[in-house]
């Protein structure tokens, strides 16, 4: 096995500042911030959508609601990776019909995870506009979407490995790129 | 993986503690499916269960079937009368032609203990034991278990199984079920419907329902069937009801708020007071809501079936 090497991309300050401004970006592309609605994926996406939450509250005063999804069963791989354990519920605030909902997730990579989402939206109701804001974009994509908000973009190759630490979950902001950590791919 | 299930789920006795768990706390966000306007994930597409039903069942099957129509399973009903089959011969024989029309689980209830065990040697598929004679009915313990847990830590709690334990596979897989997660387990009814050796199993014996309110922070009440007064078991239901009956002056007397739960169909009036099933500490229909949710995650967590390759495969998701 390769040595792995792990780089530091954003630490807690920088994090800040990309969430500032990611929450700027949103507020921009939503021409009615009453309709808006934050919904995280399980489980940092959840977190990333509370601090986005409060850094809109400052800017606009505004409560925006916001939701959770667990896209577990709506994954494609089940028969490649076996059932894996459930990490939260979904739950989401407010009806989505004629609201703007965003998909917030720590990290886009394949893409599969946002087509489960979009997939299990979709169950719940029928937005008047999904967005997706993502806080660290790796590249890699095997479906054909693409995020309207990124936080930072970081070129990787298949074998290297994206993490998100947030304070909530694990005592510490960063992002760190594990160059090579992704054992078997 | 700790906790991964194998290929069947045959009863209480032969998992885990740890698989227990799993299966509990995957059963957790089940619960919200069913809340939702479109009570349907597509996890199960394209999976074939067969619900291979050899005794009447009413409650069990419709949430089996909910569970897996919830999961976007795929589902055959066969009703199989009771007088039509011989044990043996014949599930041999219905075994091989499940097999040969490619179905991935087989949901089953016999009236011969073994059953399960029986057929899950038999197929490859996925074989639930959906209650097999007097042995086990491990997804009623199972959402027993989530019930009590809903509202209490299972370790160290007192549970009470009271009535005919002798036919019961609801108290065997409630049994085995909370020794495992750590529970003090007691039985109650008339010595002719309580097995004989229960103690070596660690399990406690009350004669009297009095004692058995006094002991227990729970208590599970079984169904008392026609039959075994048919049989000699005991005098009359109204005997019964006397002597064993779950009333409200006997909670009354309790010194603390008791759990009741009660797996269904009730018998109002023999083993249970209708004031009692209807009550503040009844969470009868609880249960009801609880065994999708459990069914659903029993379900979902065989479907996967390999997990050898879950272990490999750890870790390689969307990062």
């Amino acid at each position: 096995m390769l040595p792995t090497e792990r780089q530091l991309l954003l630490d807690e300050g920088a994090i800040a500042r990309t969430l500032d401004r990611m929450a700027q970006d949103i507020l921009s592309q939503t021409p009615d911030p009453s309709r808006l609605v934050l919904i995280g994926v399980q489980r940092r996406g959840v977190e990333l959508a509370a601090r986005l939450a409060r850094a809109l509250a400052g800017t606009s005063g505004a409560e925006v609601p916001r939701g959770a999804l667990d896209i577990t069963l709506y994954r494609d791989d089940l028969e490649v990776v076996g059932p894996r354990p459930l990490v939260g519920e979904t739950h989401l605030p407010v009806a989505l019909e004629g609201r703007h909902a965003w998909i917030v997730d720590d990290v886009l990579f394949s893409g599969r995870t946002v087509r489960a989402a979009l997939d299990e939206l979709a169950d719940f109701g029928r937005p008047a506009r999904i967005g997706l804001a993502v806080l660290v974009d790796r590249g890699g994509r095997e479906l054909p979407i693409q995020a309207d908000v990124v936080g930072e973009r970081v070129p990787t190759s298949p074998g290297d490995r994206v993490d998100v630490f947030v304070r909530e979950l694990d005592g510490r902001d960063a992002v760190e790129v594990v160059r090579g950590g992704r054992a078997g791919s | 993986m700790s906790g991964a299930l194998g290929k069947d789920l045959l009863g209480l006795e032969y998992i885990t503690a740890d698989q227990i768990r799993r299966i509990l706390d995957t059963a957790e966000p089940f619960k919200e499916i069913s809340e939702r306007a479109i009570k349907k994930v597509p996890v199960l597409r394209g999976k074939t269960i067969v619900n291979l039903f050899f005794e009447a069942s009413t409650r069990t099957r419709i949430s089996f079937e909910f569970a897996e129509k919830r999961l976007s399973a795929d589902t055959v009903n066969v009703a199989a009368s009771g007088s039509s089959v011989t044990k043996g011969e014949t599930l041999v024989d219905t075994a091989r032609n499940l097999e040969a029309m490619r179905i991935d689980m087989v949901v089953m209830r016999h009236m011969s203990s073994g059953a399960a065990k029986f057929l899950a040697d038999r197929i490859e598929s996925s074989v639930i034991n959906a209650g097999d004679g007097k042995h086990e009915h491990p997804t009623q313990g199972l959402l027993d278990l989530l019930t009590i847990r809903d509202h209490r830590p299972i370790e160290g709690t007192k549970v009470c199984i009271v009535g005919d334990v002798l036919h019961s596979r609801v108290a065997r897989s409630n049994i085995w079920g909370l020794l495992k997660l750590g529970a003090e387990v007691a039985v109650c009814g008339p010595r002719s419907l309580l097995p004989l050796g229960i103690e070596e199993l660690g399990v406690r014996c009350f004669r009297r329902v009095e004692e058995a309110i006094e002991w227990a922070d729970v208590l599970n009440v079984l169904r008392l069937q026609l039959e075994r007064m048919e049989a000699g078991y005991i005098p009359s239901l109204r005997e019964y009801y006397r002597v064993f009956g779950v009333t409200v002056e006997r909670l009354e007397k309790a010194p603390r708020d008791l759990l009741i739960l009660h797996p269904g169909p009730m018998n109002r009036g023999v083993e249970i007071d209708s004031r009692v099933a209807d009550g503040p500490h009844s969470v009868i229909l609880g249960q009801v809501t609880n065994g999708v949710a459990v069914r659903m995650a029993v379900l979902y967590l065989l479907a996967g079936g390999n997990p050898d390759l879950a272990e490999a495969a750890k870790g390689g998701a969307d990062r």
